[in-house]
């Protein structure tokens, strides 16, 4: 399934573009959508836990073991701002990117 | 053992879908098909169905709603006329190419405007580039048989498209003809239960249908669709011939009436047909030559067996119930001349828009366009192959 792409012949392709297995946004690296990114400074951050359940794309990895945050996964991150405006903190700042 | 009964094209209809017991129905009221959903209501209300009836706020809404029932994993269907598909434009395309095989009663109607609720097929003809399969019904007995034919042809793996069977609105919807109806139970048997392989109520294999398809894939997804078209040509055949084994009834692309031997032809779909074969017993007790070719299958048009069918003639009129107000004539002429050009064969032939917004197709009306053809044949001359039947003009 995941095994599609653009030079995959029409006879390959499922009906309509259907896809028939779950959780394959993980195969899309959207990042490159982005016109801003956020930067976050870790300084600032108290770890308050409002910013990654607010992350409409699962970018913001959180620690198993420390259950902290982590920087940034850019691969994913389409630059969306909702976690600059949700923390109290001003520890994530909103930069264009190619600054 | 069939069962005789007298119906309207609108009760036959709805006794289909009554025997189909479909999953769901969604429907919204729309002259002259309102008499379909009307009719199933009450199948639903007194339980001699199981469907889920919804009683939608549009037609947008129906197909929207027979589109999510559908692939759901269930079996869907709904009625409409005219206007009411115009609404339902949009989805008609998502459902194709989403590849539900929803199942459509179609009543043929004039699209407005001006504001008309007679016949025409000014509705099937805006949608005969969108990928769904479309029969036509001469007469009540035609448009149930379609309807039970339906769902085999619409599910069956090498095709997944959906499907209107089409019937002329008043004309054949509302007057009330003899019927072999068949019983239930057979019914039940020859159209099956629907199978789909994937759909979306499968807690073993979660999907997702209808996700964005840009540059790289859309053109391939639609040379699919028009693969399945192509397919859909054997499998009409072949549940055809089915249908035969089972009621004795038979049906094919199209029904050739008079036609091996003869001499000058109509081409023609609906209840048209019907006055046609009228005339032509009258013509042929007079020795004249004159033939039918009444269409059924319009999608996936039989191109090839239509040219083969026409090759020997002198002269053929083509009738379109629909004008495409292009300058150079109706959407059945234009599909049977190019046809006709593909095969390399060449027969003299006219096009006559006729019967729109109901008007009366009268058996002299018919008479009127042998006579023409009858004239083409000894001037071997077509002058204007763009005409109308039945039209007020100037005298000149």
């Amino acid at each position: 399934m995941t095994n599609i792409n653009s030079s995959t012949p029409m006879e390959k392709l499922t009906i309509g573009g259907d896809i028939y297995e779950a959780g394959n946004a993980r195969d899309f690296k959207t990042g490159d959508w982005r016109s801003i990114r956020p930067v976050f400074n870790v300084e600032k951050c108290k770890q308050c836990g409002l910013c990654f359940p607010v992350c409409p794309e699962n970018a913001i990895p959180v620690g198993k073991e420390d259950l902290k945050r982590k920087d940034f996964n850019y691969d994913y991150c389409k630059g969306c701002g909702v976690c600059a405006k949700v923390c109290p903190f001003g520890a994530i700042t909103m930069v264009e990117e190619g600054e | 053992m069939s069962i005789r009964e007298r119906l309207s094209g609108n009760e036959a209809a709805a006794t289909a879908m009554k025997q189909i017991n479909p999953d769901v129905v969604a429907a919204f009221p729309i002259t002259p098909s309102t008499e379909i959903p009307q009719y199933f209501s009450t199948f639903v209300d007194n339980g001699v169905v199981d469907t889920e009836f919804v009683a939608v706020e549009s037609e947008h809404s129906a197909m929207s709603a027979c589109i999510g029932a559908e692939a759901a994993g269930a079996r869907a269907m709904t009625a409409t006329s005219a206007n009411g598909l115009s609404l339902m434009w949009e989805m008609i395309y998502i459902a194709s190419s989403l590849r539900l095989p929803i199942v459509l009663s179609l009543v043929n109607r004039a699209v407005s405007g001006p504001l008309n609720i007679h016949c025409d097929h000014s509705d099937a003809m805006g949608v005969r580039d969108a990928g769904w399969i479309m029969l036509f019904s001469e007469n009540n007995q035609e448009a149930y048989d379609n309807l039970l034919m339906a769902h085999r042809i619409a599910e069956n793996e090498n095709v997944q498209l959906p499907l209107m069977v089409c019937q002329d609105g008043f004309i054949t919807s509302h007057s009330i003809e003899n019927i072999q109806l068949e019983e239930d139970e057979e019914v039940k048997k020859f159209v099956g239960t629907y199978k789909p392989k994937h759909y979306l109520l499968n807690d073993k294999e979660p999907i997702a249908v209808g996700p964005l398809d840009l540059q790289g894939f859309l053109f391939e997804h639609k040379a699919q669709q028009a693969e399945a078209m192509k397919n859909a040509k054997d499998v009409i055949l072949k549940v055809s011939e089915d249908f035969e084994k089972w009621t004795g009834r038979h049906y094919g692309l199209f029904e050739e009436y008079m036609l091996e031997d003869a001499e000058i032809a109509i081409v023609c779909i609906n209840s048209t047909a019907g006055t046609t074969k009228f005339v032509i017993d009258n013509l042929r007790k007079q020795g004249v030559k004159a033939g039918l070719l009444k269409l059924r299958v319009f999608r996936p048009f039989p191109s090839t067996e239509i040219a083969k069918a026409l090759s020997h003639l002198k002269a053929v009129a083509v009738l379109d119930r629909a004008d495409s107000l292009n300058a150079i004539g109706g959407a059945l002429y234009s599909d049977i001349t190019s046809s006709m050009y593909t095969e390399n064969v060449h027969v003299p032939m006219v096009n006559y828009v006729y019967g729109l917004g109901g008007r009366d197709t009268k058996s002299t009306d018919i008479e009127s366009v042998f006579n023409d053809l009858q004239e083409i044949v000894k001037t071997n001359k077509v002058e204007n192959p763009y005409r109308y039947l039945g039209l007020r003009k100037e005298e000149k």
